[in-house]
């Protein structure tokens, strides 16, 4: 089965700043990915020049088949790549309902409508006409899943979903995405919480100063492989 | 299991910081011999040449103005030509009506420049890019509607008034012709002295920083506002004194439509120069007022078709070269002719 | 009594600056710019309204009917070819690019129609007035005026606060960035919203040619007026630039029935006033500021 999502070679700099080097990677359809790395490891880059909010300096990007590496946000947005932010980055004067119903400019037809929004997210039902710098950090955190959801995607990428928010706020977004990732949408998610990011992808992805370090099944890396490649710390042969 | 850490490279050890090239040495020398040699002008060159070159000068002048404030500070001023204005009817006020000497009525008018500039900044400083541009155009406005409405005969209000009388009554033509050659071509050595110096005082790092990011250089004790006051009232001063020269070398002003003293064609004439010499270059504006002089004198085109093309060029200019013809050179070559700026040398270069 | 006529008249006279500051302050709102060539523009309509009513000899009114769709695409061409080129050149250079498109259009405009003024007719609702008093009239082409400025700005909120339209505008003023990832492409958004702007400048400019008479010079002077209505009701705002062209008309009536030379002098001292009220209170804001942390 060809993947979705092919990334050959992929370079990106913030000015000089090398953020991520000669990175090269699957996601099949369906499945879950999860990139995780310590900060500056350049998952967020990474995210961004898939969505393509950042300009690669070198590689390639295909989507479906397609070389995307030149085609602007929009665009791709129109194709079927969701990115929800890190940070959220709602539209802080528009009300929730006005920050989803943006999303139609994605022109994708799908299941997901506002209604069907608020049935998954139902903590942002009454908040409907609610501006939404008014919101708290997992309300808006449910916000801005839910309009990325409104483009009808067919790879969602999720940026530290879990940042800035509380650990019992942080299991209801999980839960809520837990549908989603069983229900078969593609998801790429970037997630600092190692535990989590185990738990529900299919494959894991370790990031380090902009190289890929490791990369595996859920079931074949250990937790322990997983956090020495997080921090950089070398083996001297396999030991039991 | 053992686990190394990979250790960061060492830092260069032998560097020196340079501020005078040999280029630059060369280059300021040069710079100081044309200024002897062109004042000699008056008697080297003919009248007519001699007229045209204060045409250059107070356009010079202009250009380095409008320069510092939009190339150094980001201050894209609309209104200049207020300070212009009120150089030269200052200069008549101190000259016609008090009966001073016409050349220290324009010292004077020169002053007056710089002082109403303080109060003016004070008000227009505080707004951001687009505000301040239309507030410098407003005030600039105001005055020349308050000239237009002086009762004062001296003034002359609408219709507009001349200086003749006090220079005739003291000068020849001829004389009069070269005390404001040398007047003019001391006001652009005394003012592109005065830039030089501020900038590459600490005013000038500190204008630099502001330049790149205001919040940032307040954040580590860059005095924004006063950074900004400094060029403000240089400018105001400075266009005063183009103002001052105009009344000298044309006599006769007028206070409004676009062509006036307080026209807004002399903005547009200050965007042209700066954006095709190089915004923010210290040589740029100097290039530019001469790009400017050599159309003026050598392009006979009709006064409308002048401005489209003038307006053309600088749209073209800004979309384009946005360096400058100055600033593209500077980069390309990393040449820099006047030591405003430091350069680090590593090894034994 | 002339005095309340002064304040009625500068009402009206709001109503105007109203619809003529309008383009600008959406301009503005969307995309930071200022088109320091605003004012040229709406002068260019009544130019273009000028030539169909002399070649066709149809009303004025109804030359809207060619001279705003002209506008539209006039607009969205000058956005993607200049405006969108001079953005990405930092927030200055759209103050330099405008500027030249100003003098540009100034000095096309006197080569093409000559420095002589001319005027629109305003059919007969030009003469007619409501006479109240002795003192006090007013003319029914002010009110009608005032009326489509309400139209318009109205017509605006609408278009930003209840369509797709209108909330791509919105997202893509506040975050562009983020817009492009839902799907909104930022350059047909800003390329519409500039069409609009210069629509609602030549409806404006129209208008201005029925009110008054006007010569190629006369778009520095609207431009200013324009500004200034808008820098009073607080930047961004759009029913504030209605209340700032309030201000502004009251105050040059006012100074014209000083003296009939200060009309425009009227307007220039409230707008420094308004400016030295909000330059003290910023200075004052800093001035706290630093002795908290003195």
């Amino acid at each position: 089965m060809s993947a979705l999502l092919t990334v050959e070679n992929l370079d990106v700099r913030h000015g000089l700043l090398q953020a991520v080097r000669e990175v090269a990677f699957d996601v099949a359809e369906g499945e879950t990915l999860a990139l995780v790395g310590a900060n500056g490891a350049g998952k967020s880059t990474l995210l961004r020049a898939i969505a393509g909010a950042h300009r690669p300096a070198g590689g390639r990007i295909l989507f479906a088949g397609e070389d995307i590496t030149r085609v602007p946000a929009h665009r791709r947005a129109r194709a079927g790549i969701a990115l929800v932010p890190e940070g959220r980055r709602l539209f802080p004067d528009l009300t929730v309902e006005e920050n989803l119903r943006v999303a139609a400019a994605s022109r994708r037809p799908g299941p997901w409508t506002v209604d069907e929004v608020f049935e998954a997210f139902p903590l942002l039902q009454p908040l409907r006409r609610k501006r939404a710098a008014s919101l708290s950090g997992g309300e808006q955190q449910a916000t801005a899943i839910g309009r990325a959801l409104m483009t009808n995607p067919r790879l969602l990428l999720l940026d530290e979903v879990s940042l800035g928010l509380a650990p019992v706020v942080v299991e209801g977004v999980y839960h809520s995405l837990a549908a989603l990732i069983e229900g078969g949408t593609t998801i790429l998610l970037v997630e600092q919480d190692l535990g989590r990011a185990m738990s529900v992808a299919d494959r894991v992805v370790c990031m380090l100063e902009g190289r890929v370090v490791l990369e595996g099944l859920r079931g074949q890396l250990t937790r322990e492989q997983v956090t020495h490649a997080y921090f950089g710390l070398r083996q001297q042969e396999a030991t039991a | 299991m053992t686990d190394t850490v990979v250790a960061a490279p060492a830092p260069p050890q032998d560097f020196r910081i340079q501020r005078w090239s040999r280029l630059s040495v060369l280059f300021g020398g040069g710079l100081a011999g044309i200024v002897a040699v062109l004042a000699f002008g008056p008697v080297l060159l003919s009248e007519n040449t001699q007229n045209n070159l204060i045409q250059l000068y107070f356009l010079m002048i202009m250009a380095m103005m409008w320069n510092a404030l939009a190339g150094y500070g980001g201050l894209v001023s609309v209104g200049q030509q207020g300070f212009i204005g009120l150089g030269a009817y200052a200069a008549v006020f101190f000259s016609v009506q008090h009966g001073l000497n016409p050349y220290v009525s324009m010292g004077l008018g020169t002053l007056i420049g710089g002082a109403v500039a303080i109060p003016v900044a004070a008000v227009v400083l505080w707004l951001r890019n687009g505000a301040f541009a239309i507030a410098t155009w407003v005030v600039a406005e105001a005055f020349a509607i308050l000239v237009s409405l002086d009762p004062n005969p001296a003034i002359g209000g609408g219709t507009g008034t001349s200086a003749l009388l006090p220079f005739n009554l003291r000068y020849d033509p001829t004389h009069r012709l070269h005390y404001t050659y040398w007047a003019a071509l001391g006001a652009v050595a005394v003012l592109l002295l005065l830039l030089f110096v501020l900038l590459r005082s600490r005013l000038g790092g500190s204008l630099q920083a502001i330049r790149d990011d205001e919040e940032a250089a307040a954040s580590v004790g860059v005095r924004v506002m006063l950074g900004k006051g400094v060029l403000f009232v240089v400018a105001g001063a400075g266009c005063a004194a183009a103002g001052t020269i105009i009344l000298a070398w044309q006599l006769s002003v007028l206070p409004l439509g676009p062509d006036s003293v307080f026209g807004v064609n002399w903005t547009a004439r200050m965007i042209f120069m700066v954006l095709v010499g190089g915004i923010g270059t210290f040589e740029g504006p100097i290039i530019g007022a001469v790009v400017l002089y050599v159309l003026q004198t050598y392009v006979s085109i009709s006064g409308v078709w002048y401005f489209v093309m003038l307006g053309g060029i600088a749209i073209g200019f800004a979309l384009l070269l946005p360096r400058g013809i100055w600033g593209t050179i500077q980069d390309r070559f990393n040449v820099q002719l006047l030591p405003v700026g430091y350069r680090l040398r590593t090894g034994g270069g | 009594m002339t005095w309340v006529a002064a304040v009625v008249h500068g009402i009206l006279l709001g109503g105007y600056y109203a619809l003529l500051a309008a383009g600008l302050a959406l301009m503005f709102g969307v995309m930071r710019i200022i088109n320091l060539a605003h004012g040229s523009l709406a002068l260019v309509g009544a130019y273009m309204s000028f030539l169909l009513v002399e070649h066709t000899g149809m009303s004025t009114y109804l030359t809207l009917l060619l001279v705003l769709p002209g506008a539209l695409v006039v607009g969205y061409v000058l956005q993607l070819t200049m405006l969108e080129r001079s953005l990405r050149g930092g927030e200055l250079v759209p103050l330099l690019t405008t500027f030249g498109l100003l003098i540009v259009i100034a000095n096309l405009l006197q080569e093409f129609f000559s420095p002589d003024v001319h005027s629109l007719d305003a059919g007969r609702i030009g003469p007619a007035a409501w006479q109240i008093s002795s003192e006090l009239s007013i003319p029914w082409f002010d009110v009608l005026t005032l009326g489509i400025a309400f139209a318009v700005l109205g017509g605006l909120h609408l278009v930003l606060r209840f369509t797709q339209l209108g909330r791509e505008l919105r997202a893509t003023a506040a975050d562009a960035d983020t817009a492009a990832l839902l799907g909104v492409n930022a350059r047909a958004v800003y390329a519409r919203a500039t069409a609009i702007a210069v629509a609602v400048a030549a409806l404006a400019g129209v208008f201005y040619g029925m009110r008054s008479a006007f010569d190629p010079n006369a778009g520095a002077d609207e431009l200013l007026y324009a500004f200034e209505a808008v820098v009073i009701g607080g930047i961004g705002s759009l029913w504030g630039t209605l209340g700032g062209g309030i201000v502004l008309g009251v105050s040059q009536e006012i100074g014209a029935q000083i003296n009939p030379e200060y009309f425009a002098i009227g307007g220039h001292v409230v707008f420094l006033a308004v400016l030295v009220v909000r330059s003290a209170s910023q200075a004052s804001r800093i001035r706290y500021a630093l002795r908290r942390f003195a």
